[in-house]
């Protein structure tokens, strides 16, 4: 199709300016990810030097190993994989339910609740966030994952149940409203026939659930005080300070190290993006939807 | 799905409503203890002197007062925040809808280029921060060294300079044009019949024409979208800063955020700070309504055009 549009039409100066364009753009965003995974596999001496050195001729995989002598970076993934998984985990399944509820019950004020629902969405984090600190610490959870993905255990927030609520209500209600008599067949309606239909819904809420918490810095900054403990973000952060100390100390760059750091951190979500990029699009293109 | 109000609420009814309520109680308990709750608290404790550990005392209007009137730090983080959110947000969405153009005609590759485009705003904050720190670096970063290479000018300090650090993060800014922003008007040009397009071009209205006349009133609401949620992040701007500059040089990149959490937690000002918090909020809150009250000039909605997706 697109050869016979192309015969039909011959090529303008325009779509030559657009396309030539499209190269160039697609050359500065893609460059500083390139920039960083060449810089991390060099040498100190290479880093620096005039003209640039695009291709280490020697790539030094072990910068990648190296950046774990400095802090114990490696725990800092599985930290963060930690707490990822359990808001993940916890968000998807709690959403879900909350969800079924608000779509195939009906209950006095449902449609007042869900509005009051939709309506948190517009709430800065910033506003709660100190009395909620002041719970996690009455609760001694301070320097814990706990206070990180807890709140995602109430119902994963009102986008999630938002969108599995659209998605639950194009399921037929006759098919759950026999299974309404009692509560055996309530959850194994969703065990049964809500779950396995919604599993695309699920992978796509699961990204947004991974984006958010992988790369949250706000609240592990605050909650996690010791070093063992901190996520990818934080110690990321606290890698840096330890090597601009080292420059201080030694006097030669090791930028490659702090490259190094950022290019495994971003790692998971690169790999997961290429893996399921269809989703990506499909869960950005929903939030563009509920506007 | 309409609530026909049962005539006789049976037992049916009310075994229906027990799992209703019971089904969407984690939400209901949640509202309450990390929302609603915390909510509450926070807006008494803005009334209050709250030098945490010690109880908190109070004190009126006080925080209010100290903030519009006394506290010069709030003054320069509005403004570096305003200064910021104003460019970065129309800039960011100029950029993103024209990439969004770009990728909405025939090309080869197409799914290429779009992941190259969204790549960037999957990098976690902290390290595209760090990337752009080193390639941003004023004595042997790249950008630099371009700039003396082919213009034989000497690049400004970035980062650290006073003047340039809020341009540089509107950059950092930038660099994820690419990502949700540009898929979500990239979907609303698909939704564009073509043969709107293909009726002017017979009428002989030219590319601008078409665009300004066709492309922008369909995309309008779209536009609006991304407008409110694209300001409404920015003003939250916090990661990049606090890893890189902490607000430097001289408070050039002192954003808001920031000084809300310096004074939380590293003074313990929790009055204060959440005092800080409610203005954050009203502020965001008047920016949203001000833009529902002008959107009728700019923003057609098509007789009900539904969004599809796939």
């Amino acid at each position: 199709m697109a050869a016979a549009a192309k015969a039909r039409r011959p090529i303008r100066p325009w779509d030559v300016f657009a396309t030539t364009l499209t190269v160039v753009l697609a050359f500065i965003f893609g460059f500083p990810l390139f920039w960083a995974v060449s810089s991390a596999l060099k040498l100190p001496i290479e880093l620096n030097v005039i003209p640039p050195l695009w291709f280490p001729p020697q790539p030094r995989w072990q910068n990648f190993l190296e950046v774990n002598d400095v802090l114990p970076f490696f725990r800092f993934m599985g930290n963060t994989a930690v707490v990822t998984v359990a808001t993940t985990a916890g968000g998807v399944a709690t959403a879900s339910l909350v969800a079924y509820g608000f779509s195939h019950f009906r209950f006095r004020g449902r449609h007042t609740i869900f509005i009051l629902m939709l309506s948190t969405m517009m709430l800065p984090m910033e506003v709660t966030l100190i009395p909620t600190y002041l719970i996690f610490n009455e609760m001694g959870m301070v320097d814990t994952f706990w206070p990180l993905f807890l709140p995602a255990w109430f119902g994963g927030g009102p986008f999630a149940i938002f969108l599995f609520r659209q998605f639950f209500l194009s399921i037929p209600k006759d098919l759950s409203d026999a299974a309404k008599i009692d509560g055996c067949h309530v959850l194994r309606f969703y065990r049964s026939i809500l779950v396995p239909l919604s599993i695309p819904v699920m992978i796509t809420l699961s990204i947004l659930f991974f984006q958010q918490s992988w790369n949250e810095l706000m609240r592990p900054l605050i909650y996690l005080t010791s070093m063992t403990k901190y996520t990818v973000s934080v110690g990321l952060m606290f890698l840096r300070t330890q090597i601009l100390a080292n420059i201080a100390q030694r006097g030669e760059p090791t930028e490659h190290l702090l490259m190094a750091g950022s290019v495994i951190s971003m790692m998971p979500s690169l790999i997961l993006f290429f893996i399921l990029q269809r989703y990506f699009i499909r869960g950005v293109i929903m939030s563009g939807i509920k506007g | 799905m309409r609530m026909l109000s049962f005539p006789k609420r049976g037992r049916v009814a009310r075994v229906e409503e027990f799992w209703g309520y019971l089904l969407i109680s984690p939400w209901v308990l949640g509202f309450i203890l990390f929302t609603a709750g915390p909510m509450l608290v926070s807006l008494y404790f803005s009334f209050t002197e709250y030098a945490f550990p010690l109880n908190p005392r109070w004190l009126g209007l006080a925080n209010y007062i100290r903030a519009f009137a006394r506290d010069e730090l709030f003054g320069i983080s509005l403004w570096n925040t305003l200064y910021y959110v104003g460019l970065a947000v129309p800039l960011g969405i100029a950029l993103s809808l024209v990439l969004a153009l770009l990728l909405d005609r025939r090309l080869p590759g197409r799914a290429v280029w779009r992941t190259i485009y969204y790549l960037p705003s999957i990098v976690p904050v902290v390290s595209a921060t760090f990337l752009f720190l080193y390639i941003f670096q004023p004595d042997y970063g790249l950008i630099n060294g371009w700039l003396w290479k082919l213009f034989e000018v000497e690049g400004p300090g970035w980062f650290n300079s006073r003047v340039w650090v809020k341009p540089t993060f509107i950059l950092l800014a930038l660099w994820s044009a690419g990502g949700p922003t540009m898929i979500i008007l990239l979907a609303g040009l698909q939704n564009i019949p073509g043969e709107m397009y293909d009726a002017a071009e017979v009428d002989g209205a030219g590319r601008w024409r078409r665009f300004q006349h066709i492309t922008l009133p369909l995309l309008s609401p779209t536009l609006f979208f991304v407008l409110i949620t694209g300001l409404i992040a920015a003003f939250k701007i916090f990661g990049a800063v606090y890893v890189s500059t902490q607000g430097g040089p001289f408070y050039g990149s002192y954003f808001y955020v920031l000084h809300l959490f310096t004074q939380a937690f590293s003074h313990w000002q929790l009055g204060y700070a959440s005092a800080l918090a409610w203005i954050l909020f009203v502020i965001v809150l008047v920016f949203t309504l001000i833009q529902f009250r002008f959107s009728g000039g700019w923003v057609h909605y098509e007789g009900e055009t539904e969004n599809r997706v796939d």
